[in-house]
């Protein structure tokens, strides 16, 4: 019980920490990707930027318009953080570590339908954009819930399909279990590219990530559902994409990277506390890569349009997450 | 179009070489109070209100710079100079009030130009951003050059064979 606790607090500073300073390397990237330098100022290489930027949104006024729906208001940011927390809850960090002759799994919670859970908390993360946009009493930040809804709506379905094809070939839903199919080099990528793509746009379009960040579309609608945001309010909202951003590149790594694990695993030899750490760290670097991925993109492609967007999701992603659970379905069969 | 160029993930991948060969590029940026960019000889920044070789004002109020200013930046009041005054300045007629308004000023060096004095140039100093307005009005006290010989501001950079071909005339006519 109080190892569940000081783990989860663990994890929760964790991503915190992790979001924090996901936007400086967000920032930092941007700048390196068009030949700057990115922030410099605080501290060295800018380390004390997010600090700084915390302190900043701290500090500025808290204003509310006066036509808003006070409880929505407030209870819109506040939805959206809760919910980009609670996912960090059923990824296996790493494998089980050993104190005083007892394993401790590196998971707060070993739920059977893991995966269900992950899904299940992602969808209602849609309510804090749509309460946050409808409480604004504001036309752009309507129109941007608006957008941020339908759009999470229609690619949840894609994503749903690709990741039963990788429920079927392993036989559960449960997250620990998936990764102990994926030993060494076994990962679930091999077996599921299309999958994998898909899942990978349809991350993307779930954390409101350029191309797909339609929702907030600075060009077009101001900034989106958090136009009257101000404050620590508009910081949770910011924050709570690079939280999603962190998690959902645990969820890639854990469902198609092999989560914890790496090549030659077991030929190390080493002490199942050493394999914890190790298999952590790995995870860590599997989630690195797709944050940096994430920024990559973003940096690269230009947004979608809106018809676009849904043409894709709809017409392209669907089909083929549909395809792909035949496909898989057949393989098995014929396997058996 | 073909299949590949339909389903877009090639031009995607292309893009993404294309973006990440940036991340190991120079990069252009220059930190500024530290590192100062290289300016060049000739730079067209803060003005400077000549002195002669004895430490005499140049200029003569004639008013030719703000008729040349493409911004109407260029204000003066000019005054007669009293017996006893010739160590102050040059010509009998002075400025005894030379504003340029720093806002204004588009720095294209027609001031310069116009001068037949050889009373006002450009030089390589930057003009500092100020929070108010009222700061960016130069008058005659930042714009006149320091009295002291050692400290005068060079500006023969700015004075090429071409320039000096350019103004002869009007020396012979007015800088007797």
């Amino acid at each position: 019980m109080i190892y569940k606790f000081i783990l989860a607090s663990l994890i929760l500073i964790i991503s915190l920490v992790v979001a924090m300073y996901s936007t400086l390397i967000e920032r930092k990237m941007a700048g390196f990707f068009q030949d700057r330098l990115g922030p410099s100022r605080a501290g060295p290489w800018g380390l004390l930027q997010p600090l700084a930027d915390g302190i900043k949104l701290f500090f500025k006024e808290e204003f509310m318009p006066h036509s808003a729906d006070r409880f929505l208001y407030i209870l819109g940011p506040s939805l959206t953080m809760l919910i980009a927390l609670l996912t960090s809850a059923v990824i296996p960090w790493g494998p089980n570590i050993l104190i005083d002759g007892t394993e401790y799994p590196l998971q707060v919670a070993d739920i059977n339908i893991g995966i269900l859970y992950v899904f299940a908390v992602v969808s209602i993360g849609v309510y804090g954009i749509m309460i946050g946009g409808w409480a604004s009493n504001n036309k752009y930040a309507l129109l941007g819930a608006v957008r941020a809804s339908s759009q999470m709506i229609s690619y949840e379905l894609a994503m749903s399909l690709s990741i039963i094809a990788v429920v079927m070939m392993s036989g559960s839903l449960s997250m620990k279990e998936i990764v102990a199919q994926q030993q060494g080099i076994n990962w679930n990528i091999w077996y599921q590219p299309l999958g994998f793509l898909i899942f990978l746009i349809c991350a993307f379009a779930e954390t409101n990530r350029s191309p797909f960040d339609l929702p907030e579309c600075e060009t077009e609608l101001v900034g989106g559902y958090h136009t009257e945001y101000s404050s620590m309010k508009l910081g949770f909202y910011l924050f709570a994409e690079y939280i999603n951003m962190f998690i959902s590149g645990a969820v890639i790594a854990t469902l198609f990277f092999g989560g914890y694990h790496f090549p030659f695993i077991d030929q190390l030899g080493l002490s199942q506390n050493a394999m914890a750490i190790l298999g952590f760290l790995v995870l860590f670097l599997k989630i690195t890569f797709f944050g940096f991925l994430f920024m990559w993109i973003r940096w690269t492609l230009p947004r979608f349009r809106y018809d676009q967007l849904m043409g894709m999701g709809w017409k392209k992603l669907i089909p083929l997450a549909i395809l792909n659970v035949l496909v898989t379905g057949v393989v098995i069969l014929l396997n058996q | 179009m073909s299949f590949l160029e339909k389903i877009y993930l090639p031009a995607i991948l292309q893009g993404m070489a294309i973006t990440f060969s940036h991340l190991f590029r120079k990069k252009t940026t220059v930190k500024y109070p530290e590192v100062k960019r290289e300016f060049s000889e000739i730079y067209r920044g803060k003005h400077v209100l000549k002195r002669d070789d004895e430490g005499r004002e140049r200029c003569t109020a004639c008013g030719l710079c703000a008729v040349a200013c493409p911004a109407e930046a260029i204000t003066m009041v000019a005054e007669e100079r009293k017996p006893g005054e010739e160590h102050l300045y040059r010509e009998e007629r002075y400025a005894r009030i030379y504003e340029i308004d720093m806002l204004r000023c588009i720095f294209c060096g027609m001031c310069e130009e116009a001068c037949p004095k050889e009373a006002i140039f450009l030089t390589k100093e930057l003009v500092p951003s100020e929070y108010q307005r009222d700061l960016l009005i130069f008058g005659k006290d930042i714009l006149l050059e320091p009295y002291d010989p050692n400290k005068r501001i060079d500006i023969s950079k700015r004075q090429t064979p071409e320039v000096l071909e350019f103004k002869k005339d009007q020396k012979h006519k007015h800088n007797k």
